[in-house]
Order: C-alpha cells, then sequence, then structure tokens
C-alpha cells in the first residue's frame, strides 16, 4: 500500500467536534483514574494517616515505610520470598507464550478455511466462554487428579493453553486478512507453516499483542490455590493475600501490595500498547 | 415412502463422502486445530458436560452424585425465594452494565483513536487502568465505607448532611454496584476495539470522502463499524460474559450474604450452593440456568450486530 500523506486536517472533522471530544474524553478519563490516585496514593500514607479522621484523600507526608515493612515481612517468609515471584513469572511467561501459540493455530485454520467440523467446533468455543467456572472447578478438579497434575506447576498452565477468549480474539482479527494474500504466497511456493507464521501472524500483529496483555494479567492475578499446595509452588498473590490478611498491623503494608502487584502488568500493558499503536504506520493490507 | 426414505439414506451418505473427501483435502487443517482441540476438550468440554449432567442429580461432593431428575430445577423456580431476587438483581444489573459498557468501550476507543499519537498512548492507559489489575475497585470500599472513614461521607458531613450507610441500605446498593461495575467495563472489549481500529484501512476513509460521506457519524456508520464487525461480535460476547457472571465486585463491597440480597447476583447464588453449602448438583443447576439465559441473550446481540453498517 502506498503511505497517503496526511493532510494536516482530516477530511470530516469539525474544530468544533474535536473540542468537544477533548472535552468528553478528559471529563471521563478523571473518572477512571482518579480512584486510582487513592489507591496509589494510600500505599505511601504512614500508618496515622491511613487512620486520621476526617480521613485525607491525598497523601500529606509521603513515606516509604509500608514497603519497607513489606519486604521486612517478605524476608520471614517460610519458603524464600524469591521463589514466590520465580513461580508468578514462570507461570505467566510459559502459560503467554503456550496460549499465543496453540490459540494462534487454532485461530488461523478456523478463520481461513472451510473445513468440516470447524465452524461446529467455533460455536463450541464461544459458547464455552460463557458457561459460569465455578461450577467447573469440581469436574476440573478430578480431571487433575486423575492425569496426576495435582501439585505440579502444569495444572496452572497447561489449560490456559486453551482458554476459549484468545482462540475467539485471534480468529476475529485473522479473519480480516484477505485470502488473495494466502493464496498468492502458496502459488509462490510457500508450506502452510510458511503462511502462518511469516505472512498470517505478522499481519495480526494488534491482536496477539493484545492476547499478550489479557493473558499475562490473567495468570498474573490468578492465584490456582485449589490445584497446588506445596508452599514452594505457590505464587506471589497467594503470598502477598497471606500478608494482607494481618489486619490492622499490617494495614499499611497491605496498601503496598496491590502497587507492587501491579507493576508488572502495567509494565506488560503499556510495552504492548505502544507496540499496537505503532504497528499502525506500517498496516494496511488490502485485497 | 421407501423410495423417499432410500434417496434420503443415499443424500446423507453422499454428504458424508464429500465431507470425508473435504476433511482429506484439509489434512493441514486438523493437525494446525489438535493442539487446541485437545486441550479444550480435556479442560473445558469436559466439565462442563459433567456440570450440565451434574445439574439432574443430587451432589455433595463426599457422596456419588444421585440422580433425581428435573427436581433442581422446580426446586430452584418453585420453591428458592432467594433464586429469583437474585435473577432480578442479575437481570438489572447486567441491563444496565452491559449494553452502557459495551456502547462505552467502543465509543472510546473510536474518540482516542483520533487523537495525536502520545496522547492516544496516555489516555488508552487512564481508560484501561481500573481493568489492568484485578483488585483496584477494592478502594471503592474506602470510598463508600459506611462508617465515618468513607470518603463520599466525611465529605457529606463536612457539608453538614447526614452519612448514608451506602453498601448496607438496600436503597443505595445496587447503585453503588453498578457505578463500581460501570467503572471497570472498559475491558477486554476495549483493548479489543481500539487494536481493531489500527487496523482499518485509511484509504477508505479517503475514498469516502470522495464518495460524499459528510461528517464522522457517517464515516463511523459507512466504514469504521462495517470493518470492525468481527471486533464487535468479539466485544459483545465477551461483555454478555463479563456482565452476567458478576459477582465478585458486589460481594467484596456490600458483603457475603448483602443486606436483604438487595445485590445478590445468580452467581454469588451458585458460589452459595456449590462451595459453602456443598450442594453442587444445585449449584450446577443454577449455572445451567444462567448459561441458557446468557445463551439467548447472545442469539439477540447476534441479530443486532448483523444489521450493522446497513
Amino acid at each position: 500500500m502506498k503511505r497517503i500523506k496526511m493532510k494536516r486536517r482530516q477530511p470530516n472533522r469539525s474544530r468544533g467536534g474535536d473540542i468537544g471530544v477533548y472535552l468528553v474524553l478528559v471529563l471521563f478519563a478523571s473518572f477512571m483514574v482518579i480512584p486510582l490516585i487513592f489507591s496509589v496514593c494510600q500505599a505511601f500514607k504512614p500508618l496515622d494517616e491511613i487512620y486520621k479522621f476526617p480521613p485525607t484523600i491525598l497523601v500529606r507526608n509521603p513515606t516509604l515505610d509500608n514497603f519497607s515493612d513489606l519486604f521486612a515481612i517478605m524476608g520471614q517468609s517460610y519458603v524464600p520470598f524469591t521463589r514466590y515471584i520465580f513461580n508468578t513469572v514462570f507461570i505467566t511467561a510459559v502459560g503467554t507464550i503456550g496460549q499465543l501459540m496453540v490459540a494462534s493455530m487454532g485461530a488461523y485454520v478456523l478463520a481461513k478455511y472451510d473445513f468440516p467440523g470447524g465452524r461446529k467446533f467455533f460455536t463450541i468455543i464461544t459458547t464455552a466462554l460463557m458457561f459460569n467456572g465455578y461450577v467447573t472447578s469440581i469436574p476440573n478438579y478430578l480431571i487433575m487428579a486423575k492425569i496426576g497434575w495435582i501439585d505440579t506447576y502444569l495444572a496452572p498452565i497447561i489449560p490456559a493453553f486453551a482458554a476459549p477468549m484468545g482462540l475467539f480474539l485471534m480468529k476475529q482479527f485473522m479473519e480480516g486478512i484477505p485470502d488473495s494474500l494466502i493464496e498468492a504466497a502458496k502459488i509462490d511456493g510457500a508450506k502452510e507453516w510458511g503462511i502462518f507464521t511469516k505472512i498470517v501472524m505478522p499481519n495480526v500483529k494488534p491482536a496477539w499483542l493484545t492476547l499478550i496483555i489479557f493473558s499475562v494479567q490473567n495468570l498474573w492475578n490468578n492465584q490456582q490455590s485449589q490445584y497446588i499446595y506445596s508452599e514452594n509452588l505457590k505464587t506471589l498473590p497467594y503470598a502477598l493475600q497471606q500478608i494482607t490478611a494481618g489486619g490492622v498491623a499490617r494495614a499499611g503494608a497491605a496498601a503496598a501490595v496491590g502497587l507492587v502487584l501491579m507493576i508488572v502488568p502495567i509494565g506488560v500493558f503499556i510495552f504492548s500498547e505502544s507496540n499496537i499503536l505503532e504497528t499502525m504506520a506500517s498496516s494496511g493490507i488490502k485485497e | 415412502m421407501g423410495n423417499i426414505l432410500s434417496l434420503y439414506f443415499r443424500k446423507k451418505k453422499r454428504d458424508r463422502q464429500i465431507a470425508w473427501k473435504k476433511a482429506k483435502m484439509n489434512k493441514n487443517c486438523y493437525l494446525f486445530i489438535l493442539p487446541y482441540a485437545v486441550l479444550f476438550t480435556l479442560f473445558y468440554i469436559v466439565p462442563i458436560t459433567m456440570s450440565l449432567v451434574l445439574s439432574f442429580t443430587y451432589y455433595n461432593v463426599l457422596e456419588p452424585p444421585r440422580v433425581i431428575g428435573l427436581t433442581n430445577y422446580v426446586n430452584l423456580i418453585l420453591a428458592d425465594e432467594v433464586f429469583l431476587t437474585a435473577v432480578k438483581n442479575t437481570f438489572v444489573l447486567a441491563g444496565i452494565t452491559g449494553p452502557i459498557g459495551y456502547l462505552a468501550s467502543f465509543l472510546f476507543a473510536w474518540l482516542i483513536n483520533e487523537l495525536p499519537r502520545y496522547l492516544r498512548a496516555i489516555a488508552i492507559v487512564c481508560f484501561y487502568a481500573p481493568s489492568i489489575a484485578g483488585s483496584a475497585f477494592t478502594i471503592w470500599q474506602l470510598i463508600f465505607s459506611n462508617d465515618a472513614y468513607g470518603w463520599v461521607n466525611s465529605i457529606l458531613q463536612w457539608f453538614g448532611m447526614e452519612p448514608k450507610l451506602w453498601l448496607s441500605n438496600p436503597q443505595y446498593m445496587l447503585t453503588v454496584v453498578i457505578i463500581v461495575t460501570l467503572w471497570m467495563s472498559l475491558g477486554t472489549g476495549f483493548l479489543a476495539f481500539v487494536a481493531g481500529l489500527q487496523g482499518v484501512d485509511r484509504a477508505q476513509y479517503e475514498a469516502g470522502y470522495v464518495d460524499g460521506i459528510k461528517n464522522r457519524w457517517q464515516e463511523l456508520w459507512y466504514i469504521t463499524l462495517p470493518s470492525m464487525k468481527p471486533m464487535l461480535l468479539f466485544g459483545a460476547i465477551n461483555t454478555i460474559a463479563s456482565s452476567f457472571n458478576v459477582a465478585d465486585v458486589p460481594e467484596f463491597l456490600c458483603g457475603f450474604p448483602s443486606t436483604d440480597y438487595a445485590v445478590h447476583t445468580v452467581v454469588s447464588h451458585l458460589k452459595d450452593y456449590g462451595i459453602n453449602r456443598f450442594e453442587m448438583g444445585y449449584a450446577s443447576a443454577v449455572a445451567t440456568v444462567l448459561f441458557l439465559a446468557m445463551l439467548l441473550c447472545n442469539k439477540l446481540v447476534q441479530a443486532i450486530l448483523r444489521r450493522v453498517g446497513k
């Protein structure tokens, strides 16, 4: 595609409309962000300020005590705290990469080929998305026990590969790739696998970057406590939850926990989103 | 008659042969989908089928399930008043937060897409921030807290007004839960829309301008929406799934069970029976009813989406 030179103002846009859009966006963005600023402030409040009356919303004397408290408590844990961190990072990384591969491969053929059973299978996937997870937890446990995955890393990781949402997302985006592009590659002698890795995947980069965000967020916060009982396989959210269960004495540390847990998902989110916005300039495949 | 039947079976047989030939031609397709299909069957289809079957049994987790036919469903509808309250609350919550959240997700994704690059990045972070950390909504408990430490109450007192029991007076509870749910509603669908809008071919807009599209609303209806259809469907199904499955927010804010069951949802009810009372058969029946309601809603939404851009 030829790069179209952008005019300074896009057609079909009025100045009044633009100002209106900015006003609406600023108004709602503040509604979204202000409560979060409160919760970030909470993490930097000294204990006397957390329980002050009347309550203060913003922090007066910011302190890092909550964080040093948190790290001190971490140092006393039964297994070294780095172990929890390793477990969470490992589960999140393997689960995300696996889901990306397994779901993309399935999504590719569902989106681009009409083969017997394909459409029916896809309907089942989107239907499964709506079934409530609580009631399936006991059948799931029985299956895990049957194949002997209880209390191993496999229990939280492998089912994440097949999460219906990932395949659904990839399939919807792959539908936008023109068939002619795939046929042209075939005529040029590309193998199915080559088409998938060299043509389809680069063209749906925004989709898999978005999938990474969802998957990381999901696995990072997931405790999976029902499948794992060995202390040295437990995850960070679980360990931190134990700390916050300490009540008033740990109110400060508890406020810090929330912030510490958010760092990685937010980092992944910002990294992925900035890449998604970057792909815009180079995208634009046409029939 | 026999003639028609034999014709019918011959046609069936031929269809099967064609399907088999097609399947053989598409060998690669099955290889590609095999890993997903195996895992999905094992960890999704089998457990869901098992719970559907369990809904016709009495199953207390300790003893083997005992088939009791439709008793669970009959009890659910005729003998369980709390369930009816839960259904009412869930429909009110899903009916308000679902459509508003869905439309807002698209609207904001679309408006943000117009911004210059760096502003766009900041805006996406701002709007998605409430969903990024699963526990971010816990701050609302502090904001609406019943006691004098609650910020809303503290502000009310400052103006000389009576503080209110936001989280335990049935008059306000549902409203608070709706506000918080809406606050979190720019989630999965929103990000899919943001990513989808990046893929809309710019040249189409130029062409549309030449063809006489006059303002941004026409552009939205005739160009943007039709090319976003796959993402619109994705967003819709996700919205249905999340808005009917609401339970964490009301349970955290208003307690479990909530005063007068004012924000008791179907999923809360299901958890109550499945986790607290060990009545898995009954809980499965609740899940099945919820599932059917969502499927119906899904059909409706798909019918609406088919009309987009026409």
